[in-house]
């Protein structure tokens, strides 16, 4: 790896850094102005099913102590102040601190994520390559059609519609949860039978864009005159195909990688609803519907991270792959 | 890093995807003792559909007693009597029923080996009366003036006024001090990794997945035979009843259709529990339709609460005539209404409301029609709205069905008509007051249909105070019998709750239970005193 332009890519990090900051200034005061405006109330949302039991006096105190009526704006600022001294405040909602309810959970979430999000690019690259390979062909017809399809498919409906296979009909791999219902103990053995299913859906979902801009990219490349003078000098279809076709067809699949952070996270969070997974979704569902300012803040910031660090990971690697575009963004 | 170290990444990611694969497809199969044999070190994984949003006492975890992790001063028995807990006895009540003094049990200690004292007691009260805790069941406890410790075994509550249910508040469960004061009440520690004196002590909890608790060697009581127990969250009904089918759960609670899949398994018995659990449709007073006292007693014998508990319930409920179920000592005699559309149109012909457009009644330019709200999503309320709106249609009032989240319903429940749901069967004190009590009209979810009627407060308030139990059951009996008169909601079942065990257990049995049933209801109620069968 010598010969990798270090200080420009780190100059590019920098800059996309400095340039988050506004984002994610904008992002929260966002959410906060957006859960302001639900319908949902938080005291209730706290309360829960005690609510409707619960006295007038019981709940005005509620109202008082979680600070409910304070405008956002305020709320706001006191969870932006808290942050930058290194306290993410407390949920409400999970009656735990922030930082608490993040740390247990981030780390299945990154797994499920990145588990997906390889066997998508592995996958699809493979299924868009040997489309590309013959276009119009049979496998070509049949990958490509199931690819729209699947793009039209909600994924909580594919989640459903495995567990219902898999797990019902087929009693083949557990439907739902981390480890198996009569067991604590976190396994390897036990996460990989879990995580199967839900990655798998997860990947499924993500896998037809992959797919389709691979086969395209690859398709298109193939007509080129590179892949042609290949051809003449008698190189074999293989190496035509990986070495010459596949490398400049990877292109706009590198692009994607960053575009689809956000689809993916939205995806996983529908997942893990659907699967129990304890990750952060179910933290983020509880959190928007029990209008929890502080960790819902966090899970945004979160999220929001994620993407712009897709973004820049996709343009990095862009100008690595393609030298003449370079680190100027 | 060229392409070709992009490629070198994708194949080292996708050998890692394909080795995951193989360890799955590896995976041995030898901690598969899901299944809750008998013996000893037995096991139960039970599956409910909801878990606690905190596990403090101090928040509200467990009030109303078999919280597994803690105890109360006080329980009760699977016949809802009251029984010694961490009180040696049960209290003595002195100065007109305002003073109760309660001795504490020796020698119990707090799962991490600290003795229980008067200390932990006055200090779980006293928190939870705190205005800085987010508690929002301590309106129960309202009627505490002070909790004083006299020793370190002996508590006495003064209350306000004189309180006749209070003892039945004391199943609330009791947090010790050392752990639980520190960190912040409502969102420290504690609330997860719970500590108290009760038969089981928390392993883990994973929000969302599963909790699992496992047998308190030094239980007071006696080490529970049950040595494993696993509550499962599962919300959907159909993969509870799944996963129970497959083995996975040894029990879970069911809807009554999903119960009735399991009647011909030789290997899993059906357990139903009567409930204070009603079903009732508000009527507003402050709506010129509901509010009207024709069209409140027509309803009320127009509804055929029998077709319902066969048709809905599948028999597995009973008609309600009131909060107070028909076979509980509390139920007022003879208040019963039966179902006569003859009667309702009489009584609706007799105070002006005459047919007119479509078959609805009209009375001065008033059509009788109102609108019935159901929380969406529970099919059961809208089954009961549908079928309530049916049999008002046929003596010609309109009852119009919507559906909607709490968010809409609230602010409308003062004019529009709500298909309620609730029910507590400790004390009819409990939901009558609450409920029905003029003062408390429209706040909160108390008093939904702002229901006012002078000699229902007055006979609520004596039914409140009064310790003798006779009085109070004229008290309650005259309520009752004014609901008949001036029936401000109309109640149409209570709900039996349905729960399929697998048949390793023997002598189950289950309490009365509320409208709120998580892990202190069910066969489970009792975990601790379990007996495998032979």
């Amino acid at each position: 790896m010598t010969g990798l332009p270090l200080a420009p890519m780190a100059r590019m990090a920098g800059r996309r850094l400095l340039y988050a900051v506004p984002v994610l200034l904008a992002v929260t005061f966002g959410v906060f102005a957006i859960a302001a405006a639900s319908p949902f109330d938080p005291v209730k949302a706290y309360a829960g099913t005690a609510g409707f039991s619960a006295s007038q006096e019981a709940l005005d105190q509620l109202r008082d102590s979680l600070g409910a009526d304070d405008p956002f704006v305020t709320r706001w600022w006191d969870w932006l102040t808290g942050v930058v001294t290194g306290d993410l405040g407390e949920s409400t909602s999970m009656r735990q601190p922030v930082a608490d309810v993040i740390g247990e959970r981030i780390g299945w979430t990154v797994l499920l994520c990145a588990v997906a999000f390889a066997v998508a690019i592995v996958a699809g690259t493979l299924l868009g390559v040997l489309a590309a390979r013959r276009r119009g062909g049979l496998l070509d017809r049949a990958v490509t059609s199931v690819a729209y399809a699947l793009e039209a498919a909600p994924p909580f409906w594919l989640g459903l519609l495995a567990v219902w296979l898999f797990a019902l009909q087929l009693d083949a791999l557990p439907a739902g949860g981390l480890t198996d219902t009569g067991t604590d103990v976190v396994s390897f053995g036990q996460v990989a039978e879990h995580v199967l299913l839900p990655a798998s859906v997860l990947a499924v979902s993500q896998m037809p864009w992959f797919v389709l801009y691979v086969r395209q990219g690859v398709g298109d490349a193939l007509d080129e005159d590179p892949v042609r003078g290949a051809r003449s000098r008698g190189l074999a279809e293989r190496t035509v195909l990986l070495g010459h076709a596949l490398r400049s067809g990877l292109l706009p699949v590198l692009t994607l990688i960053g575009t689809r952070v956000p689809e993916l996270i939205t995806g996983a969070l529908l997942i893990e609803t659907v699967f129990s997974w304890p990750g952060i979704a179910a933290a983020t569902v509880e959190a928007a519907t029990s209008v929890d300012f502080p960790l819902l803040a966090a899970l945004t910031v979160l999220a929001t991270a994620a993407v712009l660090l897709g973004n820049l990971l996709s343009d990095l690697l862009y100008g690595l792959a393609d030298p003449r575009v370079g680190f100027d963004g | 890093m060229s392409v070709r170290g992009i490629r070198a990444a994708v194949s080292v990611t996708a050998a890692a995807a394909v080795l995951a694969g193989a360890a799955a497809c590896s995976n041995p199969d030898a901690d598969d003792d899901s299944g809750g044999s008998g013996g000893d070190g037995a096991t139960a994984v039970i599956g409910v559909s909801t878990e606690p949003d905190t596990l403090s006492p101090l928040l509200g975890y467990g009030k109303d007693g078999n919280s597994k992790l803690f105890d109360g001063l006080l329980a009760r028995t699977a016949d809802m009597e009251l029984r010694p807990a961490l009180a040696r006895a049960l209290p003595e009540i002195t100065d007109d029923g305002t003073t109760y003094t309660y001795k504490l049990r020796d020698g119990v200690t707090f799962s991490d080996g600290e003795p229980f004292t008067a200390a932990d007691v006055v200090f779980t009260y006293e928190t939870i009366l705190d205005p800085g805790t987010n508690n929002p069941s301590k309106g129960d406890l309202e009627a505490v003036d002070s909790v004083e410790a006299e020793g370190d075994d002996t508590v006495v509550f003064r209350l306000k006024y004189p309180y006749a249910a209070f003892a039945e508040r004391t199943v609330l469960p009791i947090a010790p001090e050392h752990a639980a004061g520190k960190g912040d009440v409502n969102t420290g520690p504690f609330n997860t990794e719970p500590i108290g004196t009760g038969p089981y002590v928390l392993d883990n909890w994973r929000k969302g997945e599963k909790l699992t608790f496992s047998a308190n060697p030094g239980y007071w009581g006696g080490k529970p035979k049950v040595a494993k127990l696993t509550m499962a969250v599962i919300a959907d009904d159909d993969i509870r009843a799944t996963r129970l089918r497959s083995g996975d759960l040894d029990g879970a609670i069911l809807p009554p259709n999903l119960a009735k899949t399991f009647a011909e398994d030789d290997d899993k018995q059906t357990v139903a529990a009567t409930t204070f659990d009603h079903r009732a449709v508000t009527l507003p007073t402050d709506n010129p339709v509901t509010g009207d006292l024709a069209i409140r007693r027509a309803l009320d014998v127009a509804v055929d609460r029998d077709a319902m508990v066969d048709k809905l319930l599948e028999g597995r409920g009973k008609a309600a005539y009131g909060p107070v179920p028909t076979d509980s000592e509390w139920f007022a005699q003879g208040t019963e209404r039966p179902y006569d559309t003859a009667r309702a149109e009489k009584i609706l012909d007799d105070a002006g409301w005459r047919a007119g457009d479509g078959g609805i009644r009209e009375k001065d330019g008033q059509r009788a029609s109102f609108t019935l709200y159901y929380p969406s999503g529970d099919k059961l309320r809208q089954e009961h709205a549908l079928a309530f709106a049916g049999d008002a249609k046929k003596v010609g009032i309109e009852a119009k069905v919507e559906s909607g989240t709490w968010e809409v319903i609230e602010p409308r429940m003062g004019e529009d008509a709500v298909l309620a749901g609730g029910g507590s069967p400790a004390d009819p004190d409990f939901d009558l007051y609450p409920m029905l009590n003029s003062e408390l009209a429209g706040q909160g979810f108390n008093n939904m249909a702002s229901y006012e009627n002078p000699d229902v407060d007055t006979a609520l308030a004596e039914g409140r105070e009064s310790g003798d139990k006779a009085e109070r059951k004229r008290a309650y009996d005259k309520v009752q019998q004014e609901l008949t008169e001036n029936p401000g909601y109309i109640f149409l079942t209570h709900i039996d709750h349905i729960y399929v065990v697998a048949d390793t257990w023997r002598g189950l049995t289950t309490q009365v239970e509320p409208h709120e049933h998580g892990f202190g209801s069910g066969p489970w109620w009792n975990v601790e005193s379990w007996q495998p069968a032979p």
